[in-house]
């Protein structure tokens, strides 16, 4: 694990009402660093997200971003500290170009004085949103969709990136294109966590992973080293 | 007269009623297409820009028009303000709490105007009241296509603002998806004040135009515009700017005709009855499409 973590989570216990659902959980991401966060269908990894991008406040532990500790901020506000939230089902602006959608992305003051610069270097991370620039993004490909929802979240110019199952109802075709999208842009040093139900996909692509169930951390380490492991190869690999 | 002169003057006049109509509409729509809310104190924002005109006209002598360069302002102002202290704390509750929320402050609003100015109805002569233009035989009084030319300035002002300016593409943004608005750093909270200023203000400008042609009454009126407002959206389909022109103009189109061919007395009920028969055949309104745009 790094020293100076961009995102460190502490000790988090999170619910909804009276339901807890994460039950002490730790986890830090380094400065240029890609990480998996895996588990089954309700282990708590979308709760820990929202937990981080501060649509919801932790019972317990602490959430320290870049630095400084998260204190009942908002998510357009953690936006503002430099977080990138790519959500589950990608949330775009259906109605408006993709064009439009890039530069909502660069909406904070910040950002926008970055603007065009930003947009040419996404969109030659991304040229097939450059050549679908007119068009209004409810009408893409479910994986040209996770492009510009990966593409808007850059426009941020982001100290991390959150992503919550990019691959969810794409093709296994699809899949490997959004992975290996995400593959270039933690090449390029942004420092990536990644939610992702696609174990395999996420050992290929990431430095290292933590494995939740049911809201704790069971196993965590380089990601080469979990692919061997036999719990791994076993529950989730089914090998 | 020839029928056909009739005919096009009423057209004519049903078109330009329609345009106020339109613009009573379009700030409801807006409101309902970011907000979600149904606005029912929208119609008492109407009546309030009437006295508005109607005190700047008795205090200091205003034509109705020159009292929008107070009434804009303050109607942005006001909404913002009801949406800060009334709307905004109730954000998280159930729908139907903006609702009564909204019906709480018509009630509010139209007692209030009746408290200090009193029931009679009143309204601001202006010096062209009298006035009419004759196109090929066809005449059009002064006063309503002045009120035509303020409609069309208001909505293509709403609508460069909300495609031709960064905060108005975030306005967009917060329409089509909130929590997608919300991550990319637009405090939404932020954007649904601005946009209860804007349809208030729209709402205010809309009774300034309208002073010259109608009396305005405090308590009934307001219930009477929240309806007509409700009708323009949903008959050209709720949710966007251009279907409330649409649905405006044939609100205007089909009571100044009724009235005019049939009995003059049931103008109201024509158009309700228009209402109706779109919503039986096409529920989704004439123009519309989904919900979502603005
Ligand atoms: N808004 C909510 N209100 C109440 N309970 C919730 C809410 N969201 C999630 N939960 C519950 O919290 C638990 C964890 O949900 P979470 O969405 O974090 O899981 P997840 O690991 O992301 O699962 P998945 O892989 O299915 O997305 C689940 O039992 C879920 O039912
Ligand atoms: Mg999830």
């Amino acid at each position: 694990m790094t020293a100076d973590p961009i995102l460190s989570v502490e000790d988090v216990v999170l619910g909804y009402g009276s339901l807890e659902v994460v039950s002490g959980v730790s986890l830090a991401v380094g400065r240029a660093e890609l990480v998996g966060l895996v588990g089954g269908n309700g282990s708590g990894k979308s709760t820990i997200l929202r937990a981080v991008s501060g649509m919801i406040t932790p019972w317990r532990g602490r959430i320290v971003f870049d630095g400084e500790p998260m204190t009942a901020a908002r998510p357009h506000q953690m936006a503002r500290r430099g977080l990138a939230h790519v959500p589950m089902g990608r949330q775009l602006f259906p109605n408006l170009t993709v064009r439009e959608n890039l530069l909502l992305g660069a909406w904070l003051p910040a950002a926008r004085a970055a603007r065009d610069a930003a947009l040419a270097r996404v969109e030659a991370l991304f040229p097939e949103l450059a050549r679908r620039a007119g068009a209004r993004a409810g009408t893409l490909s479910g994986g040209q969709q996770q492009m510009v929802a990966i593409a808007r979240a850059l426009m941020l110019g982001p100290k991390l990136m959150i992503m919550d199952e990019p691959s969810l109802g794409l093709s296994p075709l699809l899949v490997k294109e959004v992975m290996a999208a995400i593959r270039r842009v933690a090449e390029t040093g942004m420092p990536i966590l990644l939610v992702e139900q696609n174990v395999k996909q996420v050992l290929a692509v990431s430095h290292r992973t933590y494995v939740l169930e049911n809201g704790r951390l069971v196993l965590d380490g380089p990601s080469q080293e979990l692919a061997g492991h036999p719990m791994i190869r076993k529950a989730y690999l089914g090998l | 007269m020839t029928d056909w002169v009739i005919l096009l003057q009423n057209l004519a006049n049903g078109v330009l009623m329609g345009g106020v109509y339109a613009l009573v509409g379009v700030g409801l729509t807006l409101v309902f297409g970011v907000m979600r809310t149904i606005n029912f104190a929208h119609g008492d924002f109407v009546v309030l820009g009437m006295y508005a005109a109607v005190l700047f006209n008795a205090l200091l002598g205003f034509d109705p028009y020159l009292s929008l360069v107070i009434a804009v302002p303050v109607g942005f102002l006001t909404g913002m303000l009801v949406e800060r202290l009334v709307l905004a704390r109730i954000v998280d509750a159930p729908p139907e709490s903006a609702l009564l929320a909204t019906l709480g402050i018509s009630l509010i609003i139209g007692n209030a105007i009746l408290l200090t100015v009193g029931g009679e109805p009143r309204s601001v002569q202006v010096a062209y009241a009298s006035t009419t233009i004759s196109i090929g035989g066809v005449h059009v009084s002064m006063v309503l296509l002045v009120a035509g030319a303020a409609t069309v300035a208001a909505i293509a002002g709403l609508y460069a603002l909300l495609h031709r300016t960064e905060i108005g593409r975030a306005i967009r943004a917060t329409a089509e998806n909130r929590l997608g608005a919300e991550l990319v750093g637009i405090d939404t909270r932020a954007i649904h004040a601005i946009v209860f200023g804007l349809g208030t203000m729209l709402a205010v400008v809309a009774g300034v135009t309208l002073i010259p042609l109608l009396f305005a009454t405090p308590t009934n009126m307001g219930a009477v515009f929240t309806l007509k407002a409700f009708v323009v959206t949903v008959l050209g389909g709720l949710g966007s700017v251009g279907a409330a022109i649409a649905g405006g103009i044939v609100l205007g189109v089909v009571e100044v005709l009724g009235a005019s061919y049939l009995a003059s007395e049931y103008r109201e009920a024509y158009g309700l009855a228009a209402f109706l028969l779109i919503l039986l055949f096409r529920p989704e309104g004439l123009f519309g499409r989904t919900v979502k745009r603005v």
